[in-house]
């Protein structure tokens, strides 16, 4: 592979798997006109599995027709992540089961005639190829310099490799381009972080603030369930959000707040709740420090003070901090979960800790329970290897409080450059798109022409996939194992994904491909298990279950050995952090140099002509891994671009007029988007859902539909103390002809 | 601004984003079904008048191309059907409230009628004629004596089908452009007018000519009242009734409908006929090819505009 | 016995998952649907309103379409659930031009196609699939003559409206506001 340029592959799909379709025509010349088209009388059987679509991960069951064909995926009523209710996503994941433009074959590139291109190739060529490039890293630059980038269920086995193979630079775009932030803070004032599926109260609480968080739109299914609940029990919500979301229009208080400004109300809120004497007094003096400099700091910070800044009217904000007192401590102050806006956004959600430490909600009902999570141990292996660096020997001093790895850092230290101590060589890539991804393409891929090998294992050709150098097809969630999920609820419980079919075409489970590899890479003693079966039989035995067990039954549910779901009445509690009490003054922040408290600081505006790109989530999507899914395109195939009438009238936009985008700093994009003229958005921004705009020609049904707003976001605002990529600063202005076409006419 | 949107994405076939079930097929065959429906009136009314002597165009010629136009009509009203295979489950229920049922019932009864009162002139046409089979002589005296009775079941199936044509439209409330009475007797008119016209452009005696001719000055003016008189009714009604009337009234059927329809299709033919009436020559052909066009231009823009008439909500 | 289904505006987020299950329960094809969600805004920002709504087929009292079928092959079933015979059915589209909800499609098979109110699943006492995978619970689905069930109770307790109650078709299909 060596250091030649990685030109975007497309992968051939020739004479692989021609799927039938249905052809809307009338079948009447063969006599077959009374097809049955009523649903089965009765399943042939079902089997257990957990969602792959998002990470919320809902256990459900997989039922198969008459035929032996997957029919329908439905909710298991023993998990607490749904109660029995998937999400359209979910109930949609037959799709991806289905989808004839998935990864059909392993592929490897090769150069023939001077042009690269993908090869179709066995698993055993693939596999070794694998192996053999690792080792040459291995040899040349230690281990420590090959990175795992996983968000996917297969990629802990791929985890387990890189353990074993000497390196533990293993990141999801999770953190740092979402929900980093956040656990920061929460850690950084409570000493411990709200972790997924978030361990927010909802369904008991009186009162739900929602900081541009838009449940309903991000269709986490807990939360959104619980949402629903609090509404029928009559809680008022109220929505910060300079779009109309769905969310807002369930609110008693919309807050259409100017974008940027949020942490102005937030200390606004604090400051009202503090000198009103909101607070929740005996909450805060056996638990809380640094509540004296906390009112001090706030003293300015007055409604009037934010009004200025933030457009919302000084009684609407006093009005909505009493709201919250009162239903203190039923009060939740939604810490929110993609949170990686403007580079002060650890700040912004230590603000958001603040208020809910104030209001009392932490661990009290109606606001932030204490999870529970079940441990299940590992298969007996060898101590893996001690890394000689890490990823934070790329940068030292950098982002200390980051409490998992940066994604966005490892892609910054693959691009080669002296004044570093490790330089990455080789990517693992499991189930992310990373172009899409990763805000500034432009950097992503100049670390990945500076690899020296990238293996990506996904499902669907993506964008990332063109750009590797071995292609391995992973098997769908229908049709693998995987390891038991133990994300933390209330109760502690585990659930099983199994096959519920053979996976199509030459598709593997990542389980197989991991323990193949390890074979490969003389790292066989990690992994004395022979398949997967024996693996997660062992160890459901060493919590009291078994494969048979949970087989049957899909979800097992652990009761709560503790009494600790919400804190005692004036129980004493030892916080995880420096003072062991909950930091309204934090410790650490002041240890590493940064603010102790929050500071507001103004954020850039739009230019004349420009708005602010503002992006979010439909229900019927996750990010851009579901844009090519049959059943998923069907109700929404592309995304719009939300513009104000006042604005449309501006630029004589027409509803569904196809315009491009052009941003700050003079990045087009590559396709077109339709104009949708809604109330719904403000004068000084635009508004698009994430993922769509594909460039991969093999999906498609998504392939050049919409605009993909990561092309858009250049200008990243990195958080100083975490490494979060801040992705709201960006700004767009519209081309109404074909800018490319322009281009291409002009050099002709 | 309001904004009403389907989310999901909905795109069903021949129903989104506007309804288009329904598209040539239908139109023409209401044409077809109201032409055959004018001429067969015609034909019954002045034989049962006894002068199927002075109007043999009438009674005689013009009938004889009436199966071929309900057949055409037929073949469109199958070709538009999506099951073609249970066409015969037409014929196993009598669906008294469904103008679809009526209008198949009709249409087994006075198509073979069109046949048969055909049958009974072929051998004034060609003298020469022969039947292959004996017992066809026979029925044809049979038939031919009880013309009478034919001509009575006749005038009054080809005023049902002329009539059914419009209900088959107005009989859907939900689509408010259709859902006027006005819709039956205006079909009925126009087709009846389409049927003169026809027998006017065929006939080559001059006093048919003019009789035909006056009488479609007349229904072109009954069907200009009730044009007039449906918008008025639109304009008078509900909310969806008046944004219905607005497609023709500054909407995107405004100019085919009053240009093709009206215009070309009513008035300019009157206004030729009425000049010929006066002593003027013009050749026969003329008015009535706008007349038939004018009646295909109708049929044609109801269709469509109706089906993009909806309640809003 | 009267099957009736209540939509909550209030607690519907428009997520379509009432689409999705719908489709794979009924094994409707790809690219059709029998249910679907409409938003509807009103006002100025910041000054607005929204209402979503899950709609499908009203079920009605008294439905154009079993009206103006020709061949019998719409008709009302068990609890006035209107249902499409398909091997009765000849496919002219009376009854899709008929509907004021446009809630019947052509089937790709050639007949007419809609929502069944899960008719297969509610004779073995389940409820439609729309309303079991609902993840807001904004669906009830009952017997209106049982004052009992789901649908019963939640219209005794909530203000509602129907689509349209001015053509008069008596729609069964209540919208919680």
């Amino acid at each position: 592979m060596g250091q030649s340029r990685r030109e975007f592959l497309k992968i051939a799909g020739i004479g692989l798997g021609g799927i039938a379709v249905t052809a809307p025509l009338i079948n009447w010349a063969n006599g077959s006109i009374s097809t049955d088209r009523l649903p089965a009388e009765d399943f042939i059987s079902r089997t257990p599995t957990y969602c792959e679509i998002c990470f919320w991960k809902c256990a459900g069951w997989v039922y198969k027709n008459e035929k032996n064909d997957i029919w329908k995926i439905i909710g298991n009523d023993d998990d607490q992540h749904c109660n029995g209710r998937l999400c359209p996503r979910g109930t949609g994941g037959v799709g991806m089961y289905y989808d004839e433009d998935r990864l059909k074959t392993p592929l490897i590139r090769r150069t023939i005639d001077g042009k690269q291109q993908f090869v179709e190739a066995s698993w055993d060529e693939a596999l070794t190829l694998v192996a053999e490039n690792l080792a040459k890293i291995k040899e040349q630059h230690g281990p420590e310099c090959v990175a795992l980038f996983t968000h996917g269920s297969g990629g802990k086995f791929f985890g387990d490799l890189l353990n074993a193979y000497g390196s533990n630079s293993i990141t999801a775009p999770s953190f740092a381009q979402c929900r980093g932030p956040r656990e920061v803070a929460f850690m950084s004032t409570f000493g411990e972080v709200i972790a997924s599926p978030e361990r927010t109260d909802i369904r008991d609480t009186k009162c739900l603030v929602l900081i541009g968080s838009h449940i309903g739109e991000n269709m986490h299914n807990g939360q959104v369930q619980e949402m629903s609940d609090a509404i029928d029990k009559g809680a008022t919500i109220i929505t910060v959000d300079p779009r109309f979301s769905t969310a807002a229009s369930k609110s008693k208080y919309w807050l259409p707040i100017k974008p940027a400004t949020d942490l102005a109300l937030l200390l606004a809120w604090t400051h009202e709740i503090i000198y009103n004497e909101w607070y929740d007094k005996k909450y805060v003096e056996k638990y809380c420090y640094g509540f004296d400099e906390l009112k001090e700091h706030v003293k300015t910070f007055t409604p009037e003070w934010a009004y200025g800044i933030t457009t919302i009217k000084p009684h609407i904000i006093r009005e909505t901090a009493k709201e919250m007192a009162n239903a203190s401590p039923a009060v939740i102050v939604h810490p929110g979960r993609h949170v990686t806006w403007y580079g002060d956004d650890t700040q912004r959600l230590r603000a958001v800790a603040i208020l809910n430490a104030l209001l009392g909600s932490w661990g009290r009902r109606g606001g932030f329970y204490n999870p529970d999570r079940a441990s299940i141990p590992s298969f007996p292996h060898p101590e893996f290897p001690e890394p000689k660096k890490t990823w934070r020997d790329a940068h030292p001093g950098l982002y200390n409080l980051a409490s998992e790895v940066v994604a966005n850092d490892i892609c910054d230290s693959t691009i080669p450059s002296p004044d570093r101590a490790c330089n990455f060589k080789g990517w693992i890539v499991n189930g992310t798109n990373l172009i899409f991804t990763l805000p500034d393409q432009r950097k992503t891929l100049a670390a990945i022409q500076s690899l020296e090998f990238m293996v990506v294992i996904d499902t669907m050709p993506m964008e990332i996939t063109g750009y590797a150098d071995v292609v391995l097809p992973e098997c769908t969630y229908l049709e693998r194992y995987d390891y038991c999920r133990t994300d933390q609820n209330r109760q502690a419980s585990i659930a099983l994904r199994m096959p519920a079919t053979t996976p199509k075409y030459d598709s593997k489970p990542s389980w197989w491909m991991v323990k193949e590899l390890s074979k490969k890479m003389g790292l066989e003693q990690y992994f004395q298990w022979n398949n997967i079966e024996e693996l997660l039989d062992w160890q459901l035995k060493q919590i009291g279950s078994s494969l048979e067990e949970m087989q049957r039954i899909g979800v097992k549910n652990f009761p709560r050995t503790d009494d600790y779901l919400y804190f005692g009445d004036g129980e004493d509690i030892e916080f995880n952090t420096n003072t062991g009490k909950i930091e309204l003054f934090a410790t650490d922040l002041q240890n590493e140099g940064f603010d102790p408290m929050p500071v507001y600081t103004p954020h850039p505006e739009p230019q004349t002509g420009f708005y602010r790109l503002n992006y979010g989530r439909n229900p019927a999507h996750t990010f851009s891994r579901t844009a090519n899914n049959p059943n998923l395109t069907d109700l929404l195939d592309e995304n719009t671009l939300w513009v104000n009438p006042i604005v449309a009238k501006e630029w004589g936009l027409k509803p569904g007029q196809q315009i491009w985008l052009e941003n700050q700093d003079g990045i087009l994009s590559t396709f077109a988007i339709k104009v949708r003229i809604t109330e719904r958005i403000r004068h000084d921004s635009v508004y698009m859902v994430h993922g769509f705009g594909h460039t991969e020609k093999q999906l498609t049904r998504s392939y050049g539909k919409g605009i993909s707003d990561t092309e858009m976001i250049t200008n990243v605002m990195t958080d100083p103390i975490m490494g979060g990529t801040g992705m709201r600063g960006n700004f767009v202005t519209f081309k109404l002809e074909n800018p490319h076409l322009t281009k291409k006419e002009v050099a002709s | 601004m309001k904004e009403e949107l389907i989310v999901s994405g909905r795109m069903n076939y021949k129903v989104d984003p506007t309804l288009h079930i329904w598209g040539w097929e239908i139109p023409l065959y209401l044409f077809l079904g109201g032409l055959a429906a004018g001429v067969l009136f015609f034909a019954a009314l002045y034989y049962l008048r006894g002068k199927d002597k002075e109007y043999q165009a009438a009674v005689k010629w013009v009938p004889m191309i009436t199966p071929f136009l309900l057949v055409i009509g037929l073949i469109a009203l199958f070709y538009d059907l999506n099951h073609k295979l249970y066409f015969w489950r037409l014929y196993t229920s009598i669906n008294l409230q469904s103008p679809m049922s009526w209008g198949a019932w009709a249409l087994l009864v006075i198509t073979p009628l069109s046949v048969v009162w055909s049958a009974t002139y072929v051998r004034e046409a060609f003298p020469f004629w022969k039947w292959p089979f004996a017992w066809l002589d026979t029925l044809e005296d049979f038939f031919i004596k009880n013309r009478t009775v034919l001509a009575w079941i006749m005038i009054v199936y080809a005023s049902i089908l002329g009539i059914y044509t419009g209900i088959l439209l107005s009989a859907f409330n939900s689509r408010p452009l259709w859902n006027t009475s006005i819709l039956g007797p205006l079909f009925l008119v126009s087709g009846l007018s389409a049927g003169a016209a026809l027998i006017m452009m065929l006939s080559n005696n001059p006093l048919e000519r003019k009789r035909f001719s006056q009488i479609d000055l007349m229904l072109i003016g009954i069907e200009i009242f009730l044009i007039i008189h449906m918008f008025m009714g639109f304009r008078a009604s509900t909310e969806v009734q008046i944004e219905a009337a607005a497609l023709f009234l500054g909407g995107p059927y405004t100019l085919p409908f009053w240009i093709f329809a009206v215009f070309l299709g009513m008035v300019l033919p009157a206004f030729l006929e009425i000049w010929e009436l006066r002593g003027n020559h013009i050749p026969a052909y003329i008015p009535a090819i706008l007349i038939l066009c004018g009646n295909i231009a109708l049929r044609f823009i109801i269709v469509y505009a109706g089906q993009s008439s909806r309640y809003l909500y | 016995m009267r099957y009736a289904m209540a939509v909550d505006t209030k607690k519907c987020v428009g997520c379509s998952d009432c689409v999705v299950a719908c489709q794979t329960e009924n094994n409707v094809p790809i690219g059709y649907c029998r249910d679907w969600i409409v938003e509807v805004t009103d006002g100025t920002y910041p000054q607005l309103e929204m209402e979503i709504r899950s709609e499908r087929c009203n079920h009605c009292d008294n439905s154009p379409c079993v009206r103006c079928c020709p061949t019998g092959a719409s008709h009302y079933s068990d609890g006035g659930i209107v249902l499409v015979t398909k091997d009765m059915c000849i496919g002219c589209g009376a009854c899709i031009a008929s509907c004021p909800y446009d809630a019947r499609y052509p089937h790709p098979d050639g007949y007419v196609d809609k929502c069944t109110f899960c008719i297969h699943r509610v004779q073995k006492g389940q409820n439609p699939a729309c309303v079991e995978v609902c993840p807001t619970k904004c669906l009830y689905f009952g017997d209106l003559d049982d004052p009992n069930s789901d649908v019963s109770k939640v219209l005794q307790k909530r203000k509602f409206k129907t689509l349209i109650p001015e053509a008069g078709t008596k729609p069964q299909l209540y919208f919680l506001i």
